[in-house]
C-alpha cells in the first residue's frame, strides 16, 4: 500500500542534505537531474561548475559519466532523484563497466515523483537503486538517512580515493520545497561549465 | 572502389579528427569500427545498454572537453529521440554514425518501420542527417559530419545505407 504523502516522513529535509554533500564539493563538477534535484543544488549557491539539467530524463547519471571520463582528475557529483534515476537502470549497467573512479551518484529518494503531482513510486514499493548499483558493481553503495549519516558520508568521501564508481540513496522527505530557479538557457550553462575548465566557446 | 575497406577508412577520419571517445550497442555493421575502438588504447570505449545512453555520454564528455562518436543500428535511432533534445539544446557538439535496416533487401519486417521512419525523426528533433549509399560518399561524409559537428556544433547523423553494407544474409 502506499499511503498519503503527508503521511511519511522517509527522512531528511532535502534542501539540508543537498547543503550538506555540496559544502564539501571541493572543486568537483556538479551535474543534477531535472526537477527538484536541480532546484535544491541551485539552492545550496550557484556555482560556475554546476550542469543543471530542465530536461534528458534519465541522462544525468550519464552525462556524469561522459563528463568524468573526459576530466578523470575532476571529481565529477551526479544528484538527481529517484523517478529520474529508474528511468535509466542500464546507465547503472554501463556505468559499472566503464569504471570511472572519479564520479560519485546520489540519489534523491523520496519514493515518489514530485514535480508531477507526487505520485509513488518504484522505490516506496521495495525497489532498491543501491542495491542495483552493488549488483552492477559499483564499489560503495548504502542508503543514508540522517543528517548525521550525511555527515559520516562526506567525511568519508572526503578522504577515500575510490577505485570505482560510487552511489548513494539519500532518503529524504516526500515534500517540494518553494523551487530555486536557475536558468533555463542551456546553452549559457554548458558554456559557463566549459569557461570554468578552460575552454572557450566556438 | 576505396583502396581499403571503410571501416578502417572511417576510423581514420575520426582520428584524424581527435575523436577519442567512442559509445556504441553491439551491431553487425559497425562490428569492425567497434572492434578497432576497442584495440586502440588512445581510445575510451562505452558499451551501453540502449542507444540514448550514448547521446548522454557524447554531451557529458563535450561537456569536459572530449570529442565523441555514437555508432548505433537505425532501429536504436527511435530509442533516443528525447535525449536529443539535451545536445539540441544546449548546442552541443554531436555525432552519430548509424546503420541501416529496413530497406535495400531487408527480410526482416520488423526491422522496416523505424528503418523507414529514421530520417523523418532525426529531422524532427533538429538534427543534420547525411546518407551515403557508396564507400566514397560515407568516408568524405564522415569527414565532414565531424567538421559541421565540433565546428560549428552541430548535431550531425551519418546514415550508412543498408545498399552499402549489404542486406543481412539469412
Amino acid at each position: 500500500m502506499v499511503s498519503d504523502p503527508a503521511d511519511r516522513q522517509l527522512g531528511m529535509d532535502r534542501r539540508a542534505a543537498v547543503q550538506q554533500l555540496l559544502d564539501t564539493r571541493g572543486d568537483a563538477l556538479v551535474v543534477s537531474g531535472l526537477g527538484s534535484p536541480t532546484y535544491d543544488v541551485h539552492a545550496a549557491g550557484d556555482h560556475d561548475a554546476n550542469y543543471y539539467l530542465w530536461g534528458a530524463m534519465g541522462g544525468a547519471a550519464l552525462i556524469g559519466l561522459g563528463l568524468a571520463q573526459s576530466q578523470p582528475e575532476r571529481r565529477v557529483i551526479v544528484i538527481t532523484g529517484d523517478g529520474e534515476q529508474l528511468m535509466a537502470l542500464g546507465a547503472l549497467a554501463t556505468i559499472a563497466v566503464a569504471n570511472p573512479p572519479n564520479l560519485d551518484i546520489f540519489v534523491l529518494d523520496n519514493e515518489h515523483y514530485g514535480e508531477t503531482g507526487m505520485q509513488g513510486s518504484h522505490t516506496g514499493r521495495g525497489i532498491d537503486i543501491s542495491a542495483i548499483a552493488r549488483t552492477c558493481g559499483f564499489a560503495e553503495t548504502s542508503v543514508v538517512r540522517t543528517p548525521d549519516e550525511v555527515r559520516e558520508l562526506t567525511e568519508h568521501l572526503a578522504l577515500s580515493q575510490p577505485t570505482s564508481p560510487r552511489l548513494f540513496v539519500l532518503k529524504i522527505d516526500p515534500e517540494n520545497p518553494p523551487r530555486s530557479l536557475p536558468s533555463r538557457d542551456a546553452v549559457f550553462i554548458k558554456n559557463r561549465l566549459r569557461s570554468h575548465l578552460g575552454f572557450n566557446p566556438n | 572502389m576505396l583502396e581499403t575497406p571503410w571501416p578502417e577508412q572511417v576510423y581514420d577520419r575520426l582520428k584524424s579528427a581527435d575523436i577519442r571517445h567512442v559509445s556504441y550497442v553491439p551491431d553487425a555493421g559497425h562490428s569492425k569500427l567497434i572492434q578497432l575502438s576497442i584495440d586502440d588504447a588512445d581510445v575510451t570505449t562505452n558499451m551501453l545498454t540502449t542507444e540514448e545512453e550514448g547521446i548522454a555520454i557524447a554531451t557529458g564528455a563535450w561537456l569536459g572537453g572530449q570529442r565523441s562518436v555514437v555508432l548505433m543500428q537505425s532501429s536504436g535511432v527511435g530509442n533516443c529521440i528525447n535525449m536529443l533534445s539535451l545536445p539540441v539544446q544546449t548546442r552541443s557538439p554531436l555525432l552519430m554514425i548509424v546503420t541501416m535496416r529496413g530497406e535495400w533487401g531487408e527480410f526482416n519486417p520488423w526491422q522496416v518501420p523505424m528503418g523507414q521512419a529514421t530520417e523523418a525523426v532525426l529531422d524532427a528533433i533538429g538534427l543534420q542527417v547525411i546518407r551515403a549509399t557508396t564507400s566514397e560518399d560515407l568516408v568524405a561524409a564522415v569527414d565532414q559530419a565531424a567538421a559541421m559537428a565540433f565546428g560549428a556544433d552541430q548535431q550531425v547523423a551519418v546514415l550508412i545505407s543498408q545498399r552499402l553494407l549489404g542486406a543481412k544474409t539469412w
